[in-house]
């Protein structure tokens, strides 16, 4: 790849694209990475984070965490906070899968406890969560419940006893968005969630079992519920499912009539389609895009349900005697009205996060009080072969708005991979080395192979030498279901 | 087959073009590649329920785009893959129509080689246009 001439080393983690890079850019660009990582980087990373800070009300720099690759409007990985006065909202800071995101949960079981029950676990979670094209979930709905499901999020889930009382406080935001407005939403929205409460979905997104392998930080770790290498726990990555993918599609066409023509802001690209946040637009899609946010934690708190179940059922004790507490629910495609300090004044901005992970620093409201004092647990997920990371939250954080990477990112496209690898031998060869997958689909099963994937440990490492966030535990795969 | 999976253009998702010698048939063209994506063999999926869809747009490409948006739409809505089996394109004073009738069937994994959900047409480097051999269109799907 070949890194635009005009790109700048700010440090040894940080580069720039001033903003004379391009025509337009209000701020620089700052992409996050070692050298390796930005040399490996897409050519589109770089020009759709200069799109991004052509953007009004765009505050300090436009970024790309060191994950990055080519997106649709904003690179994945982008970040961006706008002033909610000025600025605009864009469903293309957020994604068509509003608030993909992670959730780890632990066990006080070791791999030694796990692994003559593993391909029982797993076969039982692929039944128990449904996974791939066009599945419905076992949680049945009326349109209507769904509604309330849309605007009170994992609350909701928990009165109706799916879930522990304790797990909306280890959810970003309660597991619940406030300024969620069914009314904004369309009835082909509805008809395309309704019955998708408790799946996974496909493509990159997985149901996980792991050990923990590595424990760079012990205090921190300890907080987290982590005593010690060898423990096991199950990490999860879905979304809103088709209910958030089409209220994407809704507000970036509504938003594409109204851009250029009433609020005259030039369309470089239709994918990042915006509206000034305080416009009618805006507003209805915020409140659509937070119902979203509570689909994918309702989403996410049946599927721990399920995980719990099933764990209960294999090992005949309950989930509470097995210690499968969350340890924390994050969201990686949002945008969230935060308060941050702007030079030297607390200011009110609109955080839109694409592929990246809110992580607040020790002592800030909105970090769980049992993690206060050492900062938001991040939890970052790895290919299926290569591991995964739970990081926390730094001081350091406030340069991005509190923001670091969400996943390894990918190098190699689908099409690719699936040239590459086949997703029989692949299974059959991770078999062998003693990770057990079921899959709804082999074609992308091979779509995910590790070899695809940037290094996670290059990631990690990338967000700790650049002071957004450091490194807890490392977890390598054991089981895994994909969609 | 008209259509072709393209290796580069978006390496998280999948990008695809598809020709035709006019309008309808480009637009057959794009829906199976998107159907494709989801099933790997589009023979395995039998004519079983059927769906009538119309649409209206200034544009041709964002008609494409309606089109497309509909098969992942019954995916989600009614578990059901689907084809086109009969569509008219035609332009007048300006405005693009589309009537196509499609028919399939709900997902069936025991008969059906799954391939990835797709999640949404995207307008990404979305093209369509006229070429001297009859007509192209490029979609990168969100999966």
């Amino acid at each position: 790849m070949t890194t635009p001439g005009n790109l700048r080393r700010v440090d040894d983690t940080i580069w720039e694209l001033p903003r004379s890079h391009r025509k337009g850019m209000r701020v620089p660009a700052r992409i996050y990475g070692t050298e390796k990582l930005i040399r490996a980087m897409d050519d589109t990373v770089f020009e759709q984070v200069a799109n991004v800070a052509t953007l009004p009300g765009i505050t300090d720099y436009a970024f790309c965490m060191p994950d990055g690759h080519s997106g649709y409007g904003f690179p994945i990985g982008g970040v961006a906070a706008m002033d909610p006065e000025e600025g605009v909202i864009s469903p293309g800071g957020i994604g068509f899968d509003i608030n993909c995101g992670m959730r780890l949960v632990r066990t006080n079981l070791t791999r030694q406890e796990v692994a003559p029950h593993l391909k029982r676990l797993v076969d039982r979670l692929f039944d128990r969560v449904p996974a791939g094209v066009g599945k419905s979930g076992l949680l049945k709905v009326s349109r209507q419940q769904f509604k309330k499901v849309v605007e009170q999020g994992a609350p909701w889930c928990v009165r109706e006893g799916l879930g522990w009382e304790e797990d909306l406080e280890l959810t970003e935001e309660g597991g619940c968005m406030a300024g969620a407005d069914a009314a904004a939403v369309s009835e082909r929205a509805v008809d395309r969630g309704f019955n998708q409460i408790g799946t996974l979905g496909s493509g990159n997104h997985y149901l996980e079992i792991q050990v923990a392998d590595r424990v760079f930080d012990p205090e921190r770790a300890r907080a987290f519920g982590i005593s010690e290498p060898g423990q096991v726990v199950v990490m999860f990555h879905c979304g809103s499912r088709g209910f958030g993918h089409q209220v994407a599609t809704d507000y970036l066409q509504s938003f594409l009539e109204v851009m250029e023509p009433k609020y005259r802001i030039p369309v470089l690209d239709r994918e990042l389609a915006c509206a000034p946040f305080s416009s009618p637009e805006g507003s209805a899609y915020f409140r659509a895009m937070n119902c979203a946010i509570n689909m994918a934690f309702a989403n996410r708190q049946v599927i721990l349900h399920r995980v719990r179940n099933v764990f209960a059922e294999v090992f005949g004790r309950s989930a509470e005697d097995l210690g499968m507490h969350l340890v924390y629910d994050v969201c990686h495609n949002t945008a969230k009205l935060e308060e941050h300090h702007v030079r030297g004044r607390s200011t009110r901005l609109l955080v839109h996060r694409k592929g990246s992970t809110r992580a607040f620093g020790p002592g800030m409201a909105g970090v769980p009080a049992r993690y206060r004092a050492v900062g938001q647990p991040v939890i970052i997920g790895g290919s299926m072969e290569t591991g995964s990371y739970l990081l926390a939250g730094v001081e350091g954080g406030q340069q991005t708005f509190f923001s670091t990477a969400h996943g390894s990112g990918r190098t190699m496209s689908r099409t690719r991979a699936r040239k590459t690898w086949r997703g029989q031998s692949l299974r059959d060869d991770l078999e062998r080395r003693g990770i057990y997958i079921r899959t709804a689909s082999f074609k992308g099963l091979a779509e995910e192979a590790g070899g695809a994937y940037k290094s996670i440990d290059d990631v990690v490492e990338a967000t700790e030498l650049a002071g957004l966030s450091r490194r807890v535990v490392r977890f390598a795969p054991m089981g895994n279901v994909k969609g | 087959m008209p259509y072709a999976f393209l290796d580069d253009l978006a390496p998280a998702d999948v990008a695809f073009r598809a020709w035709g010698s006019d309008p309808g048939e480009l637009f057959r063209a794009a829906a199976d590649a998107t159907a494709n994506v989801m099933v790997e063999e589009l023979d395995s999926v039998r004519e079983r329920e059927r769906r009538h869809v119309t649409h209206a747009r200034d544009s041709l490409d964002m008609l494409l785009f309606d089109l497309l948006q509909e098969l992942i739409y019954f995916k989600d809505a009614a578990g059901l893959l689907l084809r086109v089996t009969h569509l008219t394109v035609a332009e007048h004073a300006g405005t693009w129509r589309l009537e196509a009738d499609l028919a399939g069937e709900a997902v069936d994994p025991e008969r059906h080689l799954l391939g990835v959900d797709v999640k949404a047409v995207t307008l990404h480097r979305f093209e369509l246009r006229a070429t001297a051999d009859g007509w192209e269109a490029q979609v990168v799907l969100d999966v």
